[in-house]
Formats: structure tokens, sequence, C-alpha cells
């Protein structure tokens, strides 16, 4: 039997609507979208909803949330998720906050600035650190048939996320889905130092940092770094047979990672 | 009809097998590849060949800008148009096609280098402001590409503001601040120099061109054939938006190769056009389309019209392969004109009407293409093409052409003597 599709809302920022999914009860878990959004629901937080009310806000310009034009420097855009947050329901201080890629950034980000406000982190490969010697892989110069293979470690679940599903308007689908990848380049490009590193010291909540082990996007050694930087307390998990987006081609494992360390 | 000789100053010695051992032209291609003495000859013959296009008649001689690029040697076009400002045909006009604005930092750059060429010329320069590449502009020179339109339309207030305001102001932008804003030199050109925006089938260009009555100009190395459906677009928006179907507010650029024969044109020109389609095309197109740099509304126009066509039954007729290397499917598609020069007139009459615009920017050297044949080719069109075409559209007035300094009021630079005084 089918899942039951999660319950949709709209939060403002800026005036400009988000899409908000929600599914199932318990203790609020908000998930912060990796690379390319969530033009789907995915198995990922169907599975975190077993156990929590999990709250996933569109970052905006991701597929669901508007507005990303109107944000031109980091601090619009950390203020733009604070306010996603904030309109979720999200104010207090014991939120347990999630992200993968562009979306762990900002998670990270969220913690360093408010440290009240968050309790525990669970981060897929965050972006926003450039290392010289491992410079991140750019993946918005990638010729289009390869770039499945470069994000997950079975391209194919990277394909199945991008896929107009039935129904879909044959010509806003391609322009939303590209309209994820500007949003994150919006934010990050040209992938160097986005200023996180020198914040990660004023982050206090535990984190829990999950890395795929074919990850060909991000090296792990990014993750040792930040570890080594986070104020608080910290551990590096690799997920096997994952690549980048390591909670599209390892739901289960990844879900009870995160599920783990939030309980 | 206004003729410009526009050079891209390709470097000629990309090897034979460049395509099978190199991703790319553009953006990383190797410096390997790159022998400084070897581009001291060639920007010395680029130049003497633009010099003698602007001695032999072309009304203007244009460069552009490109970054990390073997087939455009141009970092910089103001110094070769700096150059050419000093002593080439003091009649020529100068086409910088143009300064990529967001590129530049603050962009009063862009307004002050372009009022010194126009001060030096004696108000001779067309002012190009191109958005840029995404290969120029997101990858060789780190821009973001959501934010470069922005940027763009934020300088280009900037530069206008430089060029136009008599007192020093302040410019509180998005992206720029400056507290004193005070160019000195001035453009000799009032209010300022024309302004040309080449662009592709952005309809959003289209828009703001008319918007600020500058000329558009389509400038793709594939031709007229390829260069029809976009032109058409380009008219349509122009009447929708009310405005006067005068053809010198389009450009159009276009590769020719003329000779004294069909046959001998086809024997000359072969090898630089397989060179130029051939190695200086070769682009990896994981650099061609960074996210966020073509707008929305271009990406759902490009969308729509590709179901639309796709629901045409003649859309084969209305294909124009833009991959083709080999000579003779290069002049299938139109990418180049070659013939006698009856021939070539004829032809460019005709695309000059069928795509509608009074600015021909022509590529004469193209590819690796020697001085000796650039000139032959220069020659002959301006001795034997330019006298049949110079009447077409004289009923309509270009009103985006330089309005220099009389002749008898502009200075004529000193005879290099000295140098052989000294010797002596």
């Amino acid at each position: 039997m089918a899942s039951p599709a999660p319950a949709i809302d709209y939060v403002d920022v800026n005036g400009e609507p988000c899409r908000v999914w929600r599914k199932g009860t318990g203790r609020p878990l908000a998930f912060l979208a990796g690379y390319g959004g969530l033009p789907k629901w995915p198995a990922f937080l169907d599975r975190l909803a077993e156990s929590h009310e999990v709250v996933a806000p569109s970052i905006p310009g991701y597929p669901g949330g508007l507005g990303h034009t109107k944000l031109v420097d980091h601090l619009d855009w950390v203020l733009a998720v604070r306010d996603l947050l904030n309109g979720c329901g999200l104010e207090g201080n014991d939120t347990l906050l999630a992200g993968s890629g562009p979306g762990a950034s900002f998670a990270l980000e969220i913690a360093a600035l408010w440290p009240h406000k968050v309790d525990r982190l669970a981060l897929i490969a965050p972006w926003g650190l450039f290392d010289e010697a491992e410079p991140m892989t750019d993946p918005w110069a990638q010729r289009l048939p390869e770039l499945p293979g470069m994000l997950c470690a079975d391209p194919e679940n990277w394909n199945a996320l991008k896929a107009p599903p039935d129904g879909a308007n044959s010509i806003e689908w391609p322009i939303e889905q590209t309209r994820a990848l500007e949003a994150s380049a919006r934010v990050f490009w040209p992938l160097g130092n986005s200023g996180l590193e020198k914040r990660l010291g004023r982050v206090r909540a535990p984190a829990l940092l999950l890395w795929g082990a074919e990850d060909r996007i991000l090296p792990r050694s990014y993750g040792d770094r930040i570890a080594a930087k986070l104020g608080g307390s910290s551990r590096l998990q690799t997920i096997d047979g994952a690549g980048h987006l390591a909670e599209l081609d390892k739901p289960a494992e990844v879900a009870q990672a995160v599920e783990a360390f939030f309980a | 009809m206004k003729h410009l000789w526009f050079h891209l100053m390709p470097y000629t010695e990309l090897p034979d097998d460049f395509r099978e051992h190199n991703p790319s032209v553009w953006v990383d291609i190797h410096s390997r590849l790159f022998d400084p003495e070897r581009a001291h000859y060639m920007y010395n013959d680029f130049m003497d060949e633009m010099e003698f296009a602007a001695e032999v008649g072309f009304d203007a001689v244009c460069c552009n800008e490109h970054h990390s690029n073997g087939y455009g040697l141009m970092p910089s076009p103001n110094l070769i148009a700096s150059s050419l400002a000093r002593r080439a045909n003091p009649d020529t006009a100068l086409c910088v096609m143009g300064n990529s604005l967001a590129l530049y930092n603050p962009p009063t750059r862009v307004a002050e280098e372009f009022a010194m060429i126009d001060c030096i010329s004696g108000g001779r320069l067309i002012a190009g402001f191109p958005v840029g590449s995404p290969m120029d502009t997101c990858y060789a020179y780190g821009q973001n590409p959501s934010l470069l339109r922005e940027r763009y339309l934020e300088a280009h207030d900037l530069v206008m503001r430089a060029w136009t305001e008599p007192d020093t102001f302040a410019f509180n932008g998005r992206f720029n601040q400056q507290r004193y804003v005070n160019i000195w030199p001035r453009p000799v050109q009032k209010p300022h120099p024309p302004v040309w925006v080449p662009g592709g089938g952005s309809v959003e260009t289209w828009r703001w061109c008319a918007e600020m009555d500058y000329v558009y100009c389509y400038l793709s190395y594939f031709g007229y054939k390829a260069g029809l459906q976009t032109m058409r677009g380009f008219w349509e928006e122009m009447k929708r938006l009310g405005k006067e179907p005068n053809p010198y507010r389009a450009g159009f650029l276009q590769f020719v190769g003329v000779a004294e024969t069909e046959a001998e044109a086809y024997e000359l020109y072969r090898e630089p056009a397989e060179y130029f389609y051939g190695r200086c095309l070769h682009i990896d197109p994981r650099f061609a389309a960074p996210p966020g740099y073509t707008t929305e509304a271009t990406q759902r126009a490009g969308i729509q019209s590709q179901v639309a066509n796709a629901a045409m039954q003649n859309r084969k007729a209305l294909q124009v392969s833009k991959s083709a290397r080999e000579f003779d499917a290069i002049l299938d598609n139109g990418y180049v004109i070659i013939g006698t020069p009856d021939q070539v007139a004829e032809k460019l009459r005709h695309v000059i009407h069928d795509l509608r615009f009074g600015q021909l920017m022509l590529l004469l050297q193209f590819g690796n293409m020697d001085k000796q044949l650039a000139n032959y080719n220069t020659r002959l069109y301006a001795e034997q093409v330019m006298p049949q075409l110079q009447n077409v559209w004289s009923e309509w007035e270009n009103h985006w052409w330089p309005t220099p300094m009389s002749a008898a009021d502009r200075a004529a630079p000193d005879p290099i003597a000295h140098r052989a005084v000294a010797a002596e």
C-alpha cells in the first residue's frame, strides 16, 4: 500500500511562497534539502516520518519555493532560511535540524548564528568550505549525461528524482529543476569559501556528519575538517554504497543513522 | 548599409589533432598550446589586417572580448581599439563589441576606457555592451550566473550616468557602491557614444534594446540560415513594441570568402573554415549552460518553440545543423558564404533583406587564414562587393552611427621619423 502523501502548507519568505511538506508524528525534525531540492517526496523522509514529524521547507528557488532572485549576499540567504524555519513554527530552542549539501551548509549557519535554536544537527556532506588541495567537484560544469553518476552512486536515483511525474507540466517542470540548480549556484558559485568555516566554532549543538563512501562531489576530508572546527561534539559516519546525495542512494541507512542520533 | 570588418583574433596554430587531445578550446585550454613568440606575430598580423581593412574603406573595424579562449585572443579589446584609434584610417569607426560590463570592478573602468578611445579617435567609438558568454563570464571570470544580468544592468546604469552627469555623484547600487563618481576623460560624442548590444536570442535583450534605443547585434557563428528565426523573432518583438522597423536597429555577423572564381574561393577558404569550425568551436558542453545564465522567460520561449517545431510537419526544413565541420556542410548550412564578388553581393543582398539588418559585420579573416589571404579577401570585398550593396537601406537613416568631430578639427598624428634620424 502506498504511503500517504505529506501535507502541504506555504510559508511567506520576503513576500514569496515557499512550500512546506509535513508528515508523521513525534518530535519535529526539519530537513533542508540537498543539491537539486525535492521535486518529489523522497523515501528517506518517509522513513524518518515513522518516528518524527518531518518538516521539509523549500529553500527559496528550490522546487516548491520562490524568491531566490530577491537574495543577493550570504546574509540574505541565511536570514531567509531562518525566516523559513520560524515560519514553520520551529522558533523554539530545541530544533532537530538535518540537511544535505547546500541545505546542510545552511543548517550549520543557523546553528552558528543562533546556537540556542538548534538542539542537534544531522548533516550530509555540507557545502561551503574550500580546500585548495582537494577542491570540490563543480556540479555546474558537467556534461549532462555524466552528472547523475557524480551526484549518486547509482545514477538512476538522481534520474528518478528528476523524471517528470505523470501529469507534470512539460514546460514548467524542467524550468523548476533548472531553477533549483540556479538557487544553489546563486548562493555558492563559484564554490569558494563561503565564510562558514570561520563560524563553525560558534556551533554548540552536537553534530552527526554523514558522508557517502562514494561521494564524487565533496571529498570526505571536508567532513574531518568540519568536525575538527565545530564548537560542539561531532561524529563522522560513512554510508557505504552512497554518493554525494547519500539520502537518495541509501534512504534507510541514512534515516536510521539520523534517527539514532536524534533519539 | 554599413560594412564592419570584424576580427576575433584566433590563435592560428592549434594542432591538427586538437579535437582528439583537448576537451575544449575555451576555459581550460592548455597553456602548452600557447607560444607567446608566435602570438607576437599573430597580434601584429591581426592588427595589420585591421589597419588594412580601414584603409580599403570599411565603415568600421570591430574587435571583441574573450577570456581563456583559443579562438579569441582579446581579453582586452580596448587595447586593440586604442592602437587603431591613433593611426588607422581616421574615416573608420571603431566598434568595440564590446566590454562585458559585469566583469569590471568598478564598471566605471569601462566608462573611462571607452571615453579615452572616444577622445583619442575624435568621437569614432561604437560602445558594445555584451552580457558576455557563459564561458567568459561565469567560468573563466567566476561570475555568478544567477546574478550576472543584474550586475550587467546595474553596471550599465552606472556607466551611463558616469558619461552623462556633469557633476560628481554618489552611486549606491546592489553590487557597486562608489561615493565619488567623476570620470576624466569624458566622451567626445554627446550625450554618449552609440551603444550596440550583442546577444543571442534572449527576449529580454530584445526588449531592453528597444526600450533603450540601442542596436541589437546577433553575433552567431552559424550564419544566415540559423540566424533567420532569431532575427524574425527580433523584428516581431519590435513590431509588437511599436518600434519603427529601421534596419539599422539590427546588426548581424556573417563569415564571407571572396575570390575571382567560385573554384578558387572553394580552394582558398576551405582550410580556414574547417580550422574554425573544427578546432576553434571545439567547446566542452559542460561550460555551456551554467544555471541561471538563461532567464526563465527565455527558457520558456525555447521549450515552447521546440514543442511548436516538433508539431510542424516541415520541421526538417527549418532545422539548421550547428555542428558541421566539413566545408561542404559548412557551406550548405550557410555558416560561410563564398563565391565571386557578384555571387557574394547577390547572396548578401538576399540575406540582408530576409533577416533585415543595416549593420553587417563581416568575418573576412577566420580560422587560421594568413594575412595575405585575409587582405586579399578584404580587398576584393571592399572593391567589388561593398559598392554593389552601398545603397541598400538608403531610404533609412542610421541613428546609431558615431558622430565624430569634423575631420578638419581632428588631430593628425605626426609621422614617425625620429627613429631614422636617431640612427643617422
